[in-house]
């Protein structure tokens, strides 16, 4: 396709012969995609799914018998669910400190990453890994690695809805 | 002007085949457990191998495999002329800090998974070239050290995907020369970075596949062989996807592997009971595996010339997040048993 090539501006379209390149390169990637994908063993979602809710489920449930022994004890429902996510976070760094948590992540997947343990093993784990760095360039600075998008982004949203029930009300 | 020690497009075929005088290999707890545990020259009890941080330890592995080399050659440091060594963490630390400590003049190596089978091609081509009498080539990697610089932390309570591979704790060492008992390097070819388009920095074994068919075809195309050449052809770090994918893609060029082809990720752990996914990976997985098991079954007579294919995801963090995909790139080396 020699003949294809035409003079032209420097920021000129491709030419036909490196369109037809082109073209082919994404076919041979989406191709190979294919059979790679066919190729892959898949996660058993089903499975996958029903640890995610009875692990997730547990800790919920935990947290809740927790809040109520609190209110059961006098405390007043807000400072009891305050009080119980204060344990949860404990649990999770303590759980994360006696390599157990990961454990259970390998089992639960998302079951153990959304519940507040899962925030505080992706506080705690970093912490440990980089203790080796040091307490200011390792510790500190690295603690909030994974943690820190979804403090983020979680900043970011609440305060896009806190504008919004503003304008709303 | 043409290359009298070059056969084909990109394969050397050595004049005098340089001769793997000895081997060692030093692998982490789980890497012993395995099903070749007991073709390991040390295995450690404990990851961190009595050092305080994981890097440190992957280093003392490699100091220990190339001392073990060194000494099992009944030879010196002070002999050695070249020490080709590399490894996976950034700036290859293991491999300079190692140099470091043994005081050989060094040529750091980077091909990610591929090194050793790199450091191996360049060792004969050094012996071959008449600049050297003992090179030891070496590399290492370790799981822990692997993890925090690709992945998470290793305490995340994260759920690793199927095509994931586990990286071997261990360093493997060779030491070459131009005469000694041993098997010889008889040929390699060189591999080309190839990219196919994957991303997923969890899938290597789909990335790096293609790279090492294009190396195998390449080289039965050089020197005009086939599979039935050859009694084992091995790749280092495919995995059980890799490995598969690779048997399709030589298949549908008309080459069938079906029998003699296997993969060090699949044969350094067990399946069933290890929990480590698609297999496992690093530059010492087939480091390790061909210093212990093949080196054994070359020394037994088991397997008289075999096509090591050295595998290497060039895989970067950065480059990934900035939406990269992952070439791969794949070095033949073919080992034969003489006599």
């Amino acid at each position: 396709m020699a003949d294809s090539k035409q003079p032209g501006p420097p920021k000129k379209p491709l030419t036909l012969a490196e369109q037809v390149m082109q073209q082919k390169q994404t076919y041979d990637q989406q191709a190979y995609q294919r059979l790679a994908d066919g190729v892959k063993p898949r996660h058993n979602v089903l499975v996958n799914a029903l640890n995610a809710f009875w692990v997730g489920g547990s800790i919920a449930a935990l947290a809740q018998i927790i809040t109520l022994i609190f209110i059961a004890t006098g405390a007043n429902p807000q400072d009891a669910s305050t009080a119980a996510t204060i344990i949860m976070v404990f649990l999770g760094a303590f759980m994360t400190g006696l390599g157990i948590y990961d454990e259970i992540g390998k089992v639960a997947g998302a079951g153990s990453i959304i519940p507040i343990t899962g925030f505080a093993n992706s506080i705690v784990a970093p912490a440990m890994e980089y203790k080796r760095e040091g307490f200011v360039f390792g510790v500190a600075a690295r603690m909030f690695t994974i943690a820190g998008p979804v403090l983020v982004y979680g900043f970011v949203v609440s305060v896009l809805i806190g504008l919004i029930a503003y304008f709303l009300k | 002007m043409s290359a009298p020690k070059r056969v084909g497009q990109h394969t050397l075929q050595f004049a005098n085949p340089p001769v793997i005088v000895a081997t060692a290999s030093v692998v982490g707890p789980k890497e012993g457990e395995g099903p070749l545990g007991q073709t390991f020259d040390i295995v450690i009890d404990d990851s961190y191998f009595g050092e305080e941080t994981w890097e440190k330890a992957e280093r003392k592995m490699l100091e220990e495999a190339v001392k073990l080399v060194v000494a099992k050659a009944q030879l010196k440091p002070q002999d050695i002329d070249f020490l080709l060594a590399g490894d996976l963490l950034n700036q290859t630390i293991s491999a300079n800090y190692a140099a470091r400590t043994l005081g050989i003049p060094f040529l750091g190596l980077y091909g990610a998974c591929s090194t050793m089978y790199e450091g191996m091609a360049l060792a004969a081509m050094l012996i071959d070239g008449g600049f050297a009498h003992h090179v030891v080539a070496a590399c290492s990697s370790h799981y822990d050290t692997a993890e925090r610089q690709y992945r998470f932390p290793t305490e995340q309570g994260v759920q690793r995907p199927p095509t994931a591979q586990w990286t071997v704790t261990g360093a493997g060492a060779v030491l070459m020369a131009p005469v000694g008992n041993g098997p010889r390097i008889t040929h390699a070819t060189i591999g080309r970075v190839l990219d196919v388009g994957i991303k997923d920095p969890t899938d290597m074994g789909s990335a790096m596949a293609p790279a090492a068919v294009d190396t195998i075809i390449r080289h039965f195309q050089d020197t005009s062989r086939g599979p039935i050449d050859y009694d084992l052809i091995i790749t280092g770090d495919l995995g059980r996807v890799g490995h598969e994918i690779a048997t399709k893609l030589l298949g549908e060029q008309k080459y069938d592997v079906s029998h003699n082809y296997s993969d060090c990720g699949i044969l350094i752990y067990d399946h069933e009971r290890q929990d480590t996914h698609a297999g496992g990976s690093g530059c010492a997985c087939s480091a390790v595996v061909f210093a212990g098991h093949l080196m054994g079954k070359l020394n037994e007579g088991r397997y008289k010339r075999i096509l090591g294919v050295g595998t290497g995801a060039l895989l970067s963090t950065t480059a990934t997040q900035q939406g990269e995909s992952i070439p791969g790139i794949g070095h033949g080396v073919v080992i034969e048993k003489l006599g």
